[in-house]
């Protein structure tokens, strides 16, 4: 029982950071209908950008936690939103309007070129972080096993779910949100009332990759290591959660993002952690064959 | 001229929709075009909107050219359109599909103006909660008339509002209409096939045939001319009964 308690607090906290992730894919097919499979790659950005900016911040001795946590947040969301909104702008913007897979072949190119860069910038060897939130509580302590709930796991989830429902409340009541749902439903009537759809579609990639961001910067503390390569796997496991959810739908990526991380950590915990991957996987190729609108997708026939 | 298109070529892909359009509409005026289907009304509509852009030709509103502008900024300039199909929000509430109507207007307004169109018709305001793709064709042609009043335009587009709808739904938008333009000043450009209320609503009309302008008067003119009444009256007058 002590385990199992464990595992859900641990595939929890997995789950907030595979539902960050999922949002920017659901958001940006919701918009424009494609998968933006660079996305993941941008989470990575923001990962190094927070590695690098807790480094400097330590060797400028800042060292109030609360502090350090909020402007390694800041800048990374900020940066990582320039990289989504450039992604957007030069290699989506220019083949809309062109056949459908194009933007999905500039997704992968775009994909591998982020990972190179990366690569040629930091190196291709892992980097290390020193911990920054150190601790926690020990829920249940028994002979066998110890069930601890670390200060890291609470900052994640607890920001995670602040993030969703401030993220939630600005897309169903906010102009902006409801230029976004707009220009989902039918941009050419958006157009027509005045709506700048192109910033409109800006806006939703720099979204995206601000929230990447926040899930890049809580990797980075909770494995302590990063490398170029992390973006490809968390992104095709956010991509997934994104399915399993319905793709399109915002409370689905939280929900599958959720699922997921619950479903790779419990597999790891009770099975095999070798094949943690094929498991989240599975649910995949199963959510395609028997429910491919996903858990809280609407069917795609609903078209004025 | 509020509103003048001089020569205007539209293309969808190689095919040519408009050949050469030429037509006016003055500030304060309902005009109106009629046209067999397919004629290229509708792709007139649009071209004034900027989607598609015109291929060649000019498009003049208010004295500036607006012809390679984005559709956002020609909407910007004061151009409202309730287009073919309604296009209403589905998953949106009435009221959010007007709050989006409202989207270059100044928030102070939008309670005025609420009322106003919640006036106009009074249906929508008890479906204001409702969702857009739950409402009838006539209170989605409300709907869609309303949502383009929300911006304050000073030219209303509108393309087919009688279509699909009973005759005594389509009297009452047309009386709408009439209002519109006589109350608030509001210049009405109409297209429609339902040539009968068209005629009869406007001053001036066009009739298209094949992507250009083949006959203009006025309304009273082209209501009596024989060709015209064979070939959109005859059947618009069913409306009647």
């Amino acid at each position: 029982m002590e385990y199992f308690i464990q595992q859900l607090i641990n595939g929890m906290t997995l789950g907030a950071i595979y539902g960050l992730i999922a949002i920017g894919y659901t958001m940006v097919y919701g918009i424009i209908g494609m998968i933006n499979f660079a996305h993941g790659e941008v989470y990575m950005i923001g990962a190094f950008i927070a590695l690098i900016a807790f480094i400097l911040l330590a060797k400028l001795g800042l060292a109030t936690i609360p502090l350090v946590l909020l402007l390694v947040l800041l800048v990374s969301m900020g940066l990582t939103a320039v990289y989504g909104w450039t992604v957007e702008r030069i290699a989506y913007r220019p083949l809309r309007g062109s056949f459908r897979l194009a933007p999905l072949i500039s997704a992968i190119g775009m994909s591998i070129a982020l990972q190179n860069y990366v690569q040629v910038l930091q190196g291709a060897r892992v980097k290390p972080l020193q911990p920054v939130i150190a601790g926690g509580f020990k829920l249940i302590e028994s002979s066998a096993f110890t069930v601890t709930l670390s200060y890291l796991q609470i900052v994640i989830v607890v920001l995670t779910l602040a993030l969703m429902a401030g993220f939630s409340l600005l897309i169903a009541r906010t102009p902006l949100g409801r230029a976004q749902r707009a220009c989902e439903q039918d941009r050419v009537m958006a157009a027509l009332v005045g709506v700048d759809v192109d910033r409109t579609i800006s806006l939703t990639f720099v979204m995206g990759a601000a929230l990447a961001a926040v899930a890049g910067v809580m990797v980075t503390l909770y494995y302590g290591v990063i490398d170029f390569f992390i973006g490809f796997l968390a992104g095709i496991k956010a991509f997934t959660a994104a399915v399993l959810g319905g793709i399109g739908s915002l409370p689905g990526a939280m929900l599958g993002g959720l699922l997921i991380g619950l479903v790779e950590t419990f597999w790891s915990a009770y099975f095999t952690i070798e094949y943690k991957d094929v498991a989240a996987f599975a649910i995949l190729v199963l959510v395609l064959i028997f429910r491919p609108t996903g858990l809280l997708g609407r069917p795609e026939v609903e078209k004025v | 001229m509020m509103l003048s298109v001089t020569g205007v070529h539209t293309f969808y892909g190689h095919i040519e929709a408009l050949k050469g359009v030429d037509l006016e509409v003055g500030a304060g005026e309902v005009v109106t075009l009629i046209g067999a289907n397919g004629a290229g009304k509708t792709t007139l509509l649009m071209t004034v909107c900027g989607n598609p852009q015109a291929a060649q030709g000019r498009i003049v509103f208010d004295g500036e050219d607006i012809t390679r502008l984005s559709t956002y900024e020609i909407v910007r300039r004061g151009i409202a359109h309730a287009p073919e199909g309604r296009r209403i929000f589905p998953r949106m509430s009435v009221i959010e599909n007007l709050q989006l109507g409202a989207t270059i207007g100044q928030p102070e307004d939008f309670a005025d103006d609420l009322e106003r169109v919640f006036l106009l018709f009074p249906i929508l305001k008890e479906r204001r909660e409702q969702r857009g793709g739950t409402l009838s064709g006539g209170e989605q042609q409300m709907l869609a008339i309303a949502r383009a009043l929300m911006s304050r335009p000073r030219l209303l587009l509108l393309d087919e509002p009688s279509l699909g709808l009973a005759p005594m739904v389509v009297k009452h938008i047309f009386g709408v209409l009439r209002r519109i333009n006589r109350e608030a000043g509001t210049t009405v450009f109409l297209v429609e096939q339902n040539a009968f209320h068209a005629l009869r609503l406007a001053d001036r009309g066009y009739v298209m045939v094949n992507g250009a302008i083949a006959m203009t008067g006025t309304g009273r003119e082209l209501m009596a001319d024989p060709e015209i009444r064979r070939a959109y009256l005859e059947g618009g007058r069913r409306d009647r009964a």
